[in-house]
């Protein structure tokens, strides 16, 4: 059979429906007379219900269709169930796929989730009335529930729902008794889909709409065109080049990866021992080999590792060349700070480092160093960027280097740790569950670090004599 | 490194206000002019100047495209598999939940890592906020928020505070504190205030400034302290519904993606909009940075996640199958960006090859759509959280890689001895 439909599958303020599209080819596949699911006629009650199929088939079906395991076909035939687009005959309130002999059937086109129109409550409230017509007042427990909410809500339109639900239950008894049948548990199937019972969640459940139509015209034109001049004003780079520095980063990054390599000497998410992040923290006294190395791979990588910045600013100090970082630390305090601290900050930071004669005097070219101290004039967040990023830059293409060739780093390769791999016993294993480390709470290694800057801080401050010699520290009587 | 980082940013003078405000570099007509970002935007909703119609402002644009996509064109010349066939193949991937975190009473829509690597904020659609150790699965913190659907969540960096906001169209920053009893609603402070719901917000590099994104179709850059707007990025048509920072040495850009199908490349300093990708077919859920910052990922509504270049300014790989038809809510890469984790509409997660483009292993175990995916700042683990309630830490069982060597797509055998599982 064809089914033809003249649905929408764009962009709406209901989300998520986007998947229809591709699901209802399948199920019209699925229900192709030929190729499709082998269906029968099945008994249920006196009255025989067409076209049957069973778990079973269904899964073999999809697996062999769309060549998957059968778990992810398991996966797949309940969201279809869960969906509306299937609906198991027997055990109506369960919408999974059980892949054994229970029957299920495909729903007719007419009550398949639509994009357009969200099942309406009045329409289940027409349902509910005429189905409490029918059963005589013995309704299910959640369609109770249901119902009485919607009667409270809907009160003065009642009438019209309950003789809207009369007209149809005469209609109904016209009809034949097996189609009346596979009529009900259609529409049963349908309104389990759109309003499940209590603590059932249903997939139509999509969350919350949307606030701007995406398909509302586009009033921006002369900002596109903008834009679009200014895109081809950009200069990008070839494809391979940049594909290439894709492949390297991974390569170059596969031995610290978690889920690549096994971190040593265990990953603390199996074992439920923490010494990997012991190993690995900012104060530990001796790095982890694996650390070292990753400190080589770029300048970017020594200094967001915060046991490598350490190491970095030792080496800096034997250099005294500590200024650039210190200067560099500063500036990105500025920039991430707080708003009402940038004029106090900048104001330390031109008299730091900037100020010619300052005690921390940074060594960047006269064209920056003018802009900057213009532009400090009437400080504002990114002021600092130019002299920040020539001195990121010095950094990271000449210190850099010359730290790799240190002593202190050639030294700190050579003491790096290798922790030998943990193998534990079950009932180590065991033990360690009971015994997690609750570890460090971030806020206070957090005070613990604003304490150790402070310090140095104020040990980095200049010794002012003449303040030395009014506290008689210096006095020779 | 991404060249975007070092784009100069002019500060002086707006040509059209006068005030002192970071400046885009844009050019009208091949003339150049700088505007600051409100100007911008103002100019940008005035009508059609004089001597334009509808019509000719379409036919430019058609114009520039046909010439952007041209010049993009030259430089495409080689495709991602090519370039990866040098790169050694996967082994078998194993992944098992090691922890299950049960404390919600409804959906978890958001969840984010302390930089601590252990502990773990969620937020769910009843409003509460949870953080967690997730080591030893206990609660540390909890919050309960004055609004239900509380859809973005952050961790601070330092560790000593959290965000949260959604349908209160705020954000709003708690500071922890290491006093169990203390209620933590007292010390609340509203940061972000939009004009519609909340879907993202996230600190960058300190806990001073919040980067949030909004139903109404912007995104923010916002001063904790005072709760001032530094900045604001205006550009999509529809609501933006995720945001990541990039994780570069200046960090000085940010991506959104939104339900108008595109996703945007900010520079925070300006509030100019870089770049744009418009190649998805539906709503863009979440968008994440490749690690080293040339690359991000995105997963949209059409079942596809796309991996798409920022240097070479186009979408570089689609990771799809004809088996998964339900949308990609969420994405994350592994620390060296060679494993893409992707959590589905249809309850599962999908774990794809980055370089080669084919799915390694496929997650069950939830039981409702996984709404959000993060790895763990060190890459030990990946955290799921779904709208069954609950959120999952799974890690790598064993590894071993064998060069060369082809594997199937499909889920590895489940059925691996239990090691002290939860």
């Amino acid at each position: 059979m064809t089914i033809r439909t003249l649905r929408d599958y764009g962009q709406h303020y209901r989300p998520r429906m986007a998947c229809l599209k591709n699901v209802e080819v399948f199920v019209v596949e699925m229900q192709d007379p030929k190729s499709g699911v082998k269906g029968a006629d099945q008994k249920l009650n006196v009255t025989i219900i067409p076209h049957v199929i069973n778990g079973q088939d269904i899964l073999a079906w999809i697996v062999t269709k769309m060549k998957v395991t059968t778990e992810e076909a398991q996966a797949f035939g309940t969201m279809l169930v869960a969906y509306g687009y299937i609906y198991p005959l027997q055990n109506h309130r369960k919408l999974v796929l059980v892949p054994d002999s229970t029957l299920y059937r495909f729903q007719t086109p007419y009550f398949w989730p639509v994009q357009k129109w969200p099942a309406e409550d009045i329409d289940y409230a027409i349902y509910l009335a005429r189905r409490n017509i029918r059963k005589k007042g013995m309704l299910e427990p959640y369609e109770q529930q249901h119902y009485d909410n919607l009667h409270k809500w809907m009160n003065p339109k009642w009438d019209f729902i309950v003789m809207q639900a009369t007209e149809q239950y005469k209609a109904n008894k016209e009809r034949k008794k097996p189609d009346r049948v596979v009529l009900d548990c259609q529409e049963r199937a349908y309104w389990i889909v759109h309003r499940p019972p209590r603590r059932t969640h249903s997939a139509m459940d999509y969350g919350l709409d949307r606030l701007i139509d995406p398909n509302a015209e586009e009033v921006t034109g002369e900002y596109c065109n903008i834009f679009l001049t200014q895109a081809l004003m950009r200069s990008a780079v070839k494809s391979s080049m940049s594909l290439t520095a894709f492949v390297k980063f991974v390569t170059t990054h596969h031995n610290h990866d978690p889920f690549l390599t096994t971190p040593v000497p265990s990953n603390p998410w199996i074992t439920d021992s923490d010494e990997f992040w012991q190993l690995n923290s900012r104060s530990v006294d001796i790095p982890t080999k694996l650390s070292v190395e990753r400190w080589v791979l770029s300048f970017w990588e020594l200094i967001s590792d915060p046991r490598g910045r350490v190491d970095f600013k030792l080496f800096l100090k034997k250099e005294h060349s500590a200024e650039n970082m210190a200067f560099y630390e500063a500036a990105e305090e500025m920039r991430w700070g707080a708003a009402s601290a940038i004029p106090e900050k900048s104001q330390f930071i031109f008299n730091t480092f900037l100020k010619p004669g300052a005690p921390r005097w940074i060594n960047i070219d006269g064209r920056t160093m003018g802009l900057t101290v213009k532009g400090l004039v009437v400080p504002h967040r990114y002021v600092l960027d130019a002299a920040q990023t020539h001195i990121f830059l010095l950094m990271k293409k000449d210190t850099f280097y010359r730290y790799l060739k240190s002593p202190v780093h050639k030294d700190m390769q050579k003491r790096a740790l290798v922790p030998a791999p943990h193998v534990f016993t079950d009932a180590q294993l065991e033990a360690n569950v009971r015994n997690r480390n609750p570890g460090v709470s971030p806020i206070l290694q957090w005070q613990q670090e604003e304490e150790e800057k402070a310090a140095a801080a104020v040990a980095a401050r200049p010794i002012d004599v003449k303040a030395m010699v009014a506290t008689n520290k210096l006095d020779r009587k | 490194m991404c060249d975007q980082t070092f784009l100069a940013i002019t500060f002086g003078p707006c040509d059209s206000c006068s005030e002192n405000r970071p400046l885009m570099n844009l050019y009208i007509k091949t003339e150049p002019i700088n505007y600051c970002s409100l100007c911008m935007e103002i100019m940008a909703c005035q009508g059609l100047a004089s001597g334009e119609t509808l019509k000719s402002l379409k036919a430019e644009s058609e114009t520039l495209r046909k010439k952007l996509e041209e010049e993009r064109k030259k430089l495409h010349d080689v495709e991602l598999e090519k370039v990866a066939e040098k790169a050694e193949a996967l082994g078998e991937l194993n992944m098992k939940t090691r922890r299950t975190l049960k404390g919600h009473g409804n959906k978890v829509l958001c969840m984010d890592w302390c930089k601590d690597k252990r502990r773990i904020v969620s937020s769910s659609q009843d409003g509460k906020v949870i953080v967690w150790d997730a080591f030893t699965t206990n609660k540390e913190h909890a919050v309960t928020m004055p609004t239900t659907w509380v859809m973005a969540c952050a961790y601070a960096p330092s560790g000593c505070a959290i965000a949260c906001g959604g349908l209160d169209n705020k954000c709003s920053v708690y500071p922890l504190s290491l006093d169990k009893d203390e209620n933590l609603a007292a010390k609340k402070k509203s940061v972000a205030m939009h004009t519609n719901y909340l879907s993202g917000c996230t600190f960058t590099n300190s806990d001073m400034q919040i980067l949030t994104s909004s139903g109404d179709g912007t995104s923010a850059l916002w001063d904790v302290e005072s709760g001032q707007l530094l900045q604001s990025f205006h550009g999509h048509s529809a609501d933006v519904l995720t945001l990541d920072l990039a994780p570069s040495e200046t960090g000085n850009t940010f991506v959104s993606g939104g339900s108008d199908k595109k996703a945007n490349v900010w520079d925070l300093r300006s509030g100019q909009n870089v770049q744009s990708f418009d190649t998805h077919d539906s709503d863009i859920n979440c968008v994440k940075y490749y690690p080293s910052g040339d690359a991000f990922a995105s997963a949209s509504d059409d079942s596809t996640c796309r991996l798409f270049d920022l240097r070479a300014d186009r979408e570089v790989s689609i990771y799809s199958k004809d088996s998964i038809m339900f949308g990609a809510a969420s994405v994350d890469f592994s620390l060296s960006g060679r494993l893409l984790f992707a959590g589905y509409n249809d309850y599962t997660i999908n774990v794809w090859d980055v370089l080669k483009g084919t799915r390694v292993a496929i997650l069950f175990g939830h039981e409702n759509r996984v709404s959000s995916l993060r790895v763990s700042p060190d890459g030990t683990a990946f955290c799921s959280g779904s709208w069954d309630n609950t959120l999952r830490n799974k890690f790598l069982f064993t590894m071993t890689a064998y060069p060369g060597q082809r594997w199937a797509n499909c889920a590895p055998p489940f059925g691996t001895p239990n090691h002290g599982q939860m």
